[in-house]
């Protein structure tokens, strides 16, 4: 769905649902996500159906996602970090103890 | 520099937001003494409209050509905001705001409580949120999203990408994204052809007051139309199709029901301005016809009903970088002069030129807004299956039903039917929920009125609140801090 015009000069590599994917330093998790193909990121919370980054500026909040085992990050404003592990977000966050953090 | 923590004085002027408003303030408040931090959710300077410029030196040759000169002019304000000495905090989210100069901030660290003598919100605008038929499957976004992801991380569309809406965004994006080489299937103008009509009288003061802006949007058009046949106009009724993601879009135009396969969908009907701070601070808004929105309420200086809290930039109504750059010198100036900091003949000496530019540009703007003003479809979807709230899956249908039952406005209904109560806390459906309202009890978009915004505005953990630092106690956040239980009643 997108590609990149320039190969990152320092590219970053995390773990997303156990594949690993390649990113730019300054790239935002939503970024490398789609730059990976990746379609969905996250399921509703109500119905179950299936999101992804829409906004891309923080006011959505489609592209919450689960980064390091805490929950409802928000993909397009957190950077990538090497060795971060991020899954997708299914329905409501869970809650549980310690809030995830 | 001043490295120390935000709480450990009181400090001049906190702002919000690392747009060219809040550079400029920054700038102008550290020019006249005033000891000013810059707190922005993004990771570098700029704002959405100069996002990633201090990347854009090391990106290949023909970046800065590709985005254009007026991306470029960042760069000299980012530099002079650089070396202004302001405190500045990347990273760092407001979650919470009082109407006396406090501000909830989470950064890396943590969460604080800050206090400032003056506030000035700079958060610029956002995509007009447009619900249409299919708008929340995976592959439909903003246009402005796309160029967001352009800038930062030089992504492109690869695939066949459909660009559907009006307003002057639309045609730069596209510009952008053909010159980047984007597999474009079309670009769908929606703008409705009674608006020609309707923008046509303002047209004489436009020229006068922004020849080269009208000229550089016609370039814009122009390189689209010079194209593979792409533009089509007079396009209405838009929807998008898919199971798990976008498989095409639909529309009418010249009163045939079309169908394009595609895989990416940019929509694109404008931007509007980001009021959750001030809205949540307390401070008075309007509802501007002009613009569809609601925006503060300001004098010319950016001072809001609140003695201690101004607004600058697209936050405070859409106008554009340059002009948000001349509203954050305005309201630094009247934060100094408010504080003591600034006698007032030397308020109105540095401010003339500013107001002089602004007033000139007033022309320009009243063209624009009456040529992109969206179409009814696009402020209040028709069909009831529509969903208006993407969050808590509320249709329009919904929300005609229980306007029908007399629920008189968006707090009503939010409480009828969760709309609004999801984590993007109304910012995508309050204005379109607030519209579909006001149709349904033949009333305008000001009697029905607008969500109340409720702190926290940003995501933060019950831990991170817990180990909140700073002075003062956060009021707003009353509700949320335990209290002794009255009257017994502590069930």
């Amino acid at each position: 769905m997108f590609r990149r015009l320039f190969e990152p000069q320092n590219p970053v590599a995390f773990d997303f649902e156990g594949e690993t994917v390649t990113a730019g330093e300054d790239d935002t998790v939503a970024a490398a996500l789609l730059a990976h193909g990746i379609r969905h990121t996250r399921t509703s919370a109500v119905s179950g159906s299936p999101r992804a980054a829409h906004c891309l500026i923080g006011a959505c909040f489609e592209c919450l996602v689960e980064i390091d085992g805490r929950p409802n990050r928000q993909a397009c404003l957190t950077l990538v970090r090497p060795g971060m592990r991020v899954r997708r977000q299914a329905g409501p966050a869970a809650m549980k103890n310690g809030g995830g953090a | 520099m001043n490295a120390s923590a935000p709480s450990a004085d009181m400090i001049d002027l906190a702002i919000v937001g690392a747009g060219p408003a809040g550079l400029q303030a920054a700038v102008t408040a550290c020019e006249l003494g005033l000891s000013a931090v810059l707190l922005d959710e993004g990771a570098a300077p700029g704002g959405q409209i100069y996002r990633a410029i201090e990347t854009a030196q090391v990106r290949p040759p023909g970046w800065r050509e590709l985005l254009g000169e007026d991306y470029a002019k960042g760069g000299e304000l980012v530099r002079r905001f650089r070396a202004s000495g302001a405190d500045y905090r990347p990273d760092h989210a407001v979650f919470d705001i009082s109407p006396d100069g406090g501000l909830g901030v989470l950064g890396p660290d943590g969460a604080r409580w800050i206090e400032a003598r003056r506030i000035l919100i700079a958060t610029g605008a956002m995509e007009r949120p447009v619900p249409l038929p299919g708008w929340t499957l995976p592959g439909v976004m903003g246009a402005g999203a796309a160029q967001t992801l352009l800038k930062s991380s030089g992504l492109v569309p690869g695939g066949r990408t459909v660009i559907v809406g009006s307003g002057p965004l639309l045609f730069l994006v596209a510009r952008q994204l053909l010159a980047a080489g984007a597999g474009l299937a079309a670009i769908l103008d929606t703008t409705p052809r009674a608006n020609y009509r309707r923008a046509a009288p303002f047209l004489p003061g436009a020229l006068l007051a922004g020849s080269s802006e009208l000229r550089k949007g016609i370039a814009w058009f122009m390189a689209i139309r010079r194209g593979p046949s792409l533009y089509r106009s007079g396009v209405s009724g838009v929807g998008i199709e898919g199971s798990e993601a976008v498989e095409a879009v639909t529309f009418t135009v010249a009163g045939r029901r079309d169908r394009l396969a595609c895989d990416l969908v940019l929509v694109h009907e404008g931007v509007v301005p980001n009021v959750q701070l001030s809205m949540a601070a307390g401070a008075e808004h309007d509802f501007s016809e002009q613009q569809v929105c609601w925006r503060p309420r300001l004098d010319t200086f950016g001072r809001t009903s609140l003695e201690r809290l101004l607004v600058a930039g697209d936050s405070a109504g859409i106008g554009g970088a340059e002009r948000a750059a001349d509203a954050g010198h305005l309201a630094a100036l009247a934060a100094a002069a408010d504080l003591g900091l600034l006698p007032a003949a030397d308020l109105k000496a540095r401010a003339r030129s500013a107001l002089a530019r602004i007033s000139r540009k007033l022309a320009l703007r009243r063209f624009l807004d009456a040529l992109y003003r969206p179409r009814d479809e696009v402020l209040a979807p028709p069909d009831d299956e529509t969903l208006v709230c993407r969050c808590e899956e509320v249709t329009a249908g919904e929300l005609r039903r229980v306007a029908a039952m007399g629920c008189p406005g968006p707090n009503q209904a939010k409480a009828f039917t969760r709309c609004g109560m999801g984590p993007c806390q109304g910012r995508m459906c309050g204005l379109a929920a607030a519209a579909v309202l006001a149709r349904a009890s033949g009333r305008s978009m000001a009697e029905v009125g607008h969500l109340r915004v409720r702190p926290p505005i940003k995501p933060i953990t019950v831990g991170e609140l817990a180990g909140l630092e700073g002075v003062g106690a956060p009021p707003a956040m009353g509700p949320l801090l335990p209290t002794a239980p009255k009257d017994g009643a502590g069930a």
